[in-house]
């Protein structure tokens, strides 16, 4: 993982929102124990470590400041794995179909 | 700073909205729907006119004829509706989504606003982000994307990054209701438009939906369809949708809303919140918006679902996996799996229709990574979810099970009766106004805004005063 960023890296920042004590009084117990938490991506705005607290340009053109947490974040969805209990259905279907068109 | 940014709401709001919703106030609860829908946006003919020009709309309807062939096989002679499908993923962004952003965007664009703001974990945070670059506007996506473990819904981090693909700043929280605070402070920070999905825009946007379906089955076949079925959340589908079939004539067209079942996980829960493998068109939002449409980021929600709906229907998420397969399978058509939500129902219900009736499915939305099954089902896994094969109506319970079917045969619906809806209304109205008592004026309105009469308004409120649930 890369520590350093340039200025003008596209990077990703991490802020506390509300600490488990500013929430909104209507939450779950689970919900209550945690942050809110936020996370939001943009061009660095000067050069900065992983861990500092550094300001960046938003998509929007805003300026936020945050802790840098990734350089050139990665987008980490995928397509999965293939799955074993849905793979037999077509095949199931199309037999179906070539027994109809008999 | 919670609480400051909250007192302040409303005069956030009507400045992100720039719509006077006290002009449409008549007394307590009642207020008048119809005036509003029709002085604050804009007509069928604007809209379809603004849609054109963002190519949003004109999607194309197509019969499934392999689908309504193995339905007929597992349905009794003479029965198996023909299954139309609408095919809303060919919209720019990938979803019936951008009829409702494009209302919108427009709008925000005609008024001066210099960029739009959208609160969703959906496919309507893509919709905006795409009508916005159209329009040169920046945007603002704020998602529910994180559990407190930073781990990520796969379907939302998609949504993420396709919002960012259309040049949207995305912001990502973990899970809980204060998204709105942050949605608040944001508006507030930049004067941009609040591209709500509870305005008259966004409902008005979808009319075009019902219109073209009625309108396109009408000229193949001569006849309006017999059902149209509507995937349910936040009621904006559902309230567009048939209002769009009334305003082409198709009156007597049931609409029938589906959502999955997901009943028993909290929304606002850090637990169950990647224990769904549905992030909208489910329980979650379908039955409390239905009972207490208000309850969104505006004063007044211009989708109101119990106005409109003839049915309410509930399928479980292995049944929607199972579908998804299948139209991928036997129909070519790679989608969803959300947007495959009413077509699971129309599995169903097709079976209890006759061979010469039509049913429409109204949607269907983009794939791929994140999105797909294998990504969901994969993800399910992971997070400790039982995949397996199965009769899913008794065997899938959401957070713990996942049940697939192997066959067409093993699709079913679990019935919702709109009179429990109905019910939860009355409770709600009661609970939210605070009072026993509500003048004729107000029983008037209830009763339009539940397709109910007066007398039935009369009995509910009083049984649910008697039960002292309220």
């Amino acid at each position: 993982m890369i520590d350093m960023a340039k200025k003008g890296d596209w990077v990703k920042i991490h802020n506390v929102v509300l600490a488990p004590s500013q929430r909104s009084s209507n939450l779950p117990e689970d919900t209550k124990k945690v942050p809110l938490e936020a996370w939001i991506n943009g061009f660095l705005n000067e050069d900065g470590e992983i861990g500092e607290t550094v300001k960046i340009t938003t998509l929007s053109g805003r300026i936020v400041s945050g802790t840098l947490v990734e350089v050139n974040p990665r987008y980490t969805h995928d397509f999965g794995d293939p799955i074993p209990e849905l793979l037999k259905i077509g095949p199931h279907l199309k037999k179906q179909l070539e027994e109809g068109s008999d | 700073m919670y609480e400051d940014v909250m007192k302040r709401k409303n005069e956030i709001i009507q400045r992100a909205v720039g719509i006077d919703y006290s002009k449409f106030e008549i007394e307590g609860i009642a207020f008048d729907y119809e005036r509003m829908m029709q002085e604050v946006s804009y007509t069928l003919e604007e809209i379809k006119k603004i849609q054109f020009e963002t190519q949003v709309g004109n999607t194309p309807l197509v019969e499934l004829k392999n689908l309504t062939k193995l339905v007929r096989r597992a349905s009794k002679p003479g029965k198996g509706a023909r299954i139309f499908l609408k095919d809303e993923s060919t919209n720019p962004s990938g979803s019936f989504k951008d009829r409702r952003a494009s209302v919108s965007v427009y709008h925000a664009k005609n008024h001066g606003y210099k960029g739009v703001i959208a609160a969703t974990s959906g496919n309507y945070g893509a919709a905006v982000a795409s009508q916005a670059a159209k329009y040169g506007l920046r945007s603002i996506i704020v998602q529910e994307t994180f559990d407190s473990n930073h781990v990520g819904q796969p379907e939302i981090l998609e949504k993420g990054r396709a919002c960012e693909a259309y040049g949207a700043e995305v912001v990502q929280l973990t899970v809980g209701p204060e998204l709105f605070y942050y949605t608040l402070k944001l508006l507030d920070e930049t004067g941009y438009f609040n591209a709500s999905l509870y305005t008259p825009f966004g409902i008005a946007g979808i009319e075009t939906l019902g219109y073209e379906i009625a309108t396109q089955v009408k000229s193949r076949y001569g006849k309006f369809p017999d059902a149209v079925l509507v995937t349910h959340a936040g009621g904006g589908n559902v309230t567009g949708t048939a209002r769009g079939l009334k305003k082409a004539g198709a009156f007597n067209t049931k609409v029938i809303g589906v959502s999955v079942d997901l009943r028993g996980l909290h929304m606002a829960s850090d637990h169950d919140f990647n224990r769904k493998s549905f992030t909208t068109g489910h329980t979650g939002f379908g039955i409390p918006f239905s009972a207490y449409p208000d309850r969104v980021d505006v004063p007044r929600n211009a989708a109101r679902s119990l106005r409109y709906l003839d049915r309410y229907v509930l399928v479980t998420q292995g049944e929607v996996f199972f579908t998804t397969e299948a139209l991928a399978q036997v129909e070519g058509m790679m989608r969803g799996p959300a947007g495959n939500t009413s077509l699971t129902a129309a599995l169903s219900i097709a079976r209890e229709m006759d061979e010469d009736q039509i049913i429409v499915v109204q949607e269907t939305e983009y794939t791929g990574a994140g999105k797909l099954p294998s990504a969901q089902l994969t993800f399910a896994k992971k997070m400790g979810i039982t995949v397996k094969n199965g009769d899913s109506i008794k065997e899938d319970i959401p957070g713990k099970v996942i049940a697939i079917p192997q066959d067409v045969e093993q699709i079913g619906v679990i019935e919702y009766p709109l009179e429990n809806l109905k019910k939860s209304y009355v409770k709600e109205s009661i609970k939210m106004y605070g009072r026993h008592e509500f003048s004729n004026t107000e029983k008037k309105f209830m009763a339009e805004d539940t397709n109910s009469n007066l007398k039935e308004i009369d009995e509910m409120l009083g049984e649910v005063l008697k039960n002292g649930k309220a």
